[in-house]
């Protein structure tokens, strides 16, 4: 097939998928919110809120689109424009999997591959930056300049220990394209354990890991360090003069923001779209067993529920979970699915982490958040980067 | 096989952005804008340097512009401090009101 | 198709070129002055730079611009004023850096004709390998001083800013 069309339909097909999961996304975060805090969530727009995002979007689009006195037109516009198409870069680069062959045609499942892939998702993430802090000049108030000033300061200051615990992975993988990147971590040693940039020798990068998830909570804003645009201390921080669309890129530049530090971090650290062990013990099986299960436990919570519209929609949940099952054990499928799948969780269980620490931690004060960034994940970050060298030049 | 653009292009580009930051140097009297002009001029040199290294097919041109990098890196952190204390006393940034030297 | 993007982002380079020299807000200069960076990163991977193009983007668009937009904006002087000796310089200045703009044209265009032209991809020596290499074993030394440089600059600029708790 013709290479432009082949892309094209890459292209179409990912930020199809990539636009839909944001959506979702959010109904996700708002459900597991609920089931911390002990609440519900949203549940009557469609069978247990799943419309909710629909129902969301449909009022932002329809809300008055205010455009404060005395603000700078073109760069209160331009903000958000930069926050979402930068946000949305960076998925161009990420391998989903292995290479491919479907009907004479093969490709690797991803949109392209830069052999400087890490330092162009570094550089396009240095860039959010400039979303924020024209957001908040260009609203000509109090409260939007002083959480851009914060926010910036905050997102370049954790862009240190985030680059040095970067640095680390490539240093034992030896290449900066991403695809090579989770290639280098394909074997697996005594035949079963996986030999993921986390858990591999001469040095496990399980400090690397913890200093790359803080940094990238910072750098994405998220609890515990979203001071700058906590409802309770600063109106809404940086976007608190926009409102209808142009909120909405902002709110869907931190989702995408957040998909791509997740992913950014599987292909790093968790061996991207590789199983935990090799197929010859069974990983085969494990997404159609996980299917199963789920299907399992929603049909008997769907039989023995109290609530009446749950009995239906709960049994139509586990059909649904059941048929995705027999999907990923048909052999043919499998060279496809598997590693979308491993991938796909991964990254997912990333995703969890970033929500979990939102239902469950208090939020830092900014200087302690500044101190915190300079004076302790810079140099921890910092002896990783020394030791993971020392060991790699020693045993590698 | 594709036409090729000319090394001159290049280099005239280069030509032109470094003439455009000595303008902006010379004829403009906000300090930061000076700066900002000064910061043009390092860019422009940076071209150069690349298509040069294009030109000898040598990889030292990329490492002179890495340098250059880096120093403007560490000038634009001291020059922008120098700025920012010349604003506390001066309370100006016109570069004819901070001097204090006789006429 | 070379000629076409290098016309295109090179234009785009002198326009946001001439609006850095032009605008009277700080701002619009600085973030013109951004639009000349990414140009130039696109112009510097037609001639086969790769990591200079991705550290033109990390380094001067994505750290420095950003501590110029800082300083603006804490700073917060609004546009410029006109000031007193402002048209003599440019009625002295301008035929001047005309001459010098022509000087460096004839020059190059002296010393590299037509012929020898820039061909996509025929470069690959750009890779990250090959600059470690060069800094690390031709380039050493102005490395390690580059380092202390920075250190120097890291010290002057807390020294600088630095403020007595009272």
């Amino acid at each position: 097939m013709n290479f432009y069309l082949l892309s094209v339909i890459k292209a179409a097909v990912v930020s199809g998928v990539l636009m839909l999961t944001l959506l979702y996304l959010q109904w996700v975060e708002r459900k597991l919110l609920a089931h911390i805090q002990v609440r519900l969530g949203p549940y009557r727009v469609g069978p247990h809120g799943l419309l909710q995002p629909i129902a969301d979007t449909i009022k932002l689009l329809t809300k008055e689109d205010l455009m404060p006195p005395g603000v700078n037109k073109f760069f209160f516009l331009l903000a958000p424009f930069l926050a979402i198409s930068l946000s949305l870069i960076s998925i161009s680069v990420v391998p989903f999997g292995p290479e491919v062959q479907a009907g004479g045609v093969r490709t690797w499942m991803q949109l392209t591959d830069l052999n400087i892939g890490v330092i162009f998702i570094l550089a396009i993430s240095s860039l959010t930056v400039y979303g924020v802090v024209l957001a908040g000049w260009a609203s000509n108030s109090k409260y939007p300049l002083l959480g851009a000033l914060r926010s910036s300061a905050q997102m370049i200051s954790y862009e240190l220990p985030l680059g040095l615990a970067v640095a680390a992975p490539l240093l034992m993988s030896n290449t900066l394209s991403l695809r090579e990147l989770v290639q280098t971590q394909e074997h697996f040693y005594w035949g079963f354990f996986p030999a993921w940039n986390l858990l591999r020798g001469p040095w496990p990068q399980v400090i690397g890991f913890i200093v790359f998830m803080i940094a990238v909570f910072a750098e994405t804003n998220r609890v515990p360090f979203d001071l700058p645009e906590a409802e309770s201390e600063l109106v809404a921080g940086f976007h608190t003069e926009y409102s209808s669309m142009k909120f909405a890129g902002f709110f869907m530049a931190e989702y995408a923001n957040m998909i791509t530090v997740c992913s950014m971090g599987t292909i790093l650290f968790l061996g991207g779209w590789l199983p935990p062990f090799p197929a010859g013990y069974g990983s085969k099986f494990i997404p159609a067993a996980a299917f199963a299960a789920g299907g399992l436990v929603s049909l008997y919570h769907g039989l023995y529920t109290r609530h009446l519209r749950d009995r239906w929609s709960l049994t139509a949940f586990a059909g649904i979970f059941f048929a995705i099952a027999v999907v990923f054990s048909v052999p043919l499928l499998q060279p496809y699915l598997l590693p979308l799948f491993w991938f796909c969780a991964k990254t997912g269980l990333l995703l969890f982490v970033f929500i979990w620490v939102r239902g469950t931690q208090p939020r830092f004060r900014y200087d302690q958040l500044m101190r915190f960034a300079w004076s302790f994940l810079f140099p921890v970050a910092m002896v990783n980067l020394l030791a993971t060298g020392l060991l790699v030049a020693l045993f590698g | 096989m594709p036409q090729a653009v000319p090394l001159s292009w290049y280099l005239i580009l280069s030509a032109v952005l470094f003439t455009l930051g000595v303008a902006g140097f010379l004829f403009r009297r906000n300090i930061i804008t000076m700066f900002m002009s000064i910061e043009l001029m390092l860019n422009a040199v940076n071209l150069s340097f690349i298509a040069f290294s294009y030109h000898l097919k040598q990889v030292d041109g990329h490492v002179f512009t890495f340098f250059v990098m880096v120093v403007a890196a560490a000038e634009a952190a001291v020059g922008l401090a120098i700025i920012l204390t010349v604003f506390k006393n001066r309370g100006t940034l016109q570069v004819d009101d901070i001097s204090s030297m006789k006429d | 198709m070379d000629a076409i993007v290098f016309l295109i982002f090179a234009g785009v380079a002198v326009v946001c070129a001439i609006n850095v020299v032009v605008r009277v807000h700080p701002i619009s200069s600085a973030l013109s002055l951004i639009g000349v960076m990414g140009s130039l990163a696109v112009i510097y991977l037609l001639l086969g730079a790769q990591f200079i193009a991705a550290a033109q983007v990390f380094v001067y668009a994505g750290a420095i611009m950003v501590l110029f937009i800082f300083v603006i904006m804490l700073l917060n002087t609004g546009a410029e004023e006109r000031s007193r000796g402002a048209w003599m310089a440019r009625l002295a200045g301008t035929p001047l850096l005309m001459a010098l703009l022509g000087i460096l044209s004839f020059v190059i265009f002296w010393a590299f004709p037509r012929r020898i032209g820039v061909h996509f991809g025929a470069f690959t020596g750009g890779t990250v390998e090959n600059i470690g290499r060069a800094i690390f074993t031709t380039y050493l030394l102005p490395f390690e001083i580059t380092s202390i440089l920075v250190l120097i600059a890291i010290v002057g600029a807390v020294t600088l800013g630095y403020k007595e708790l009272d």
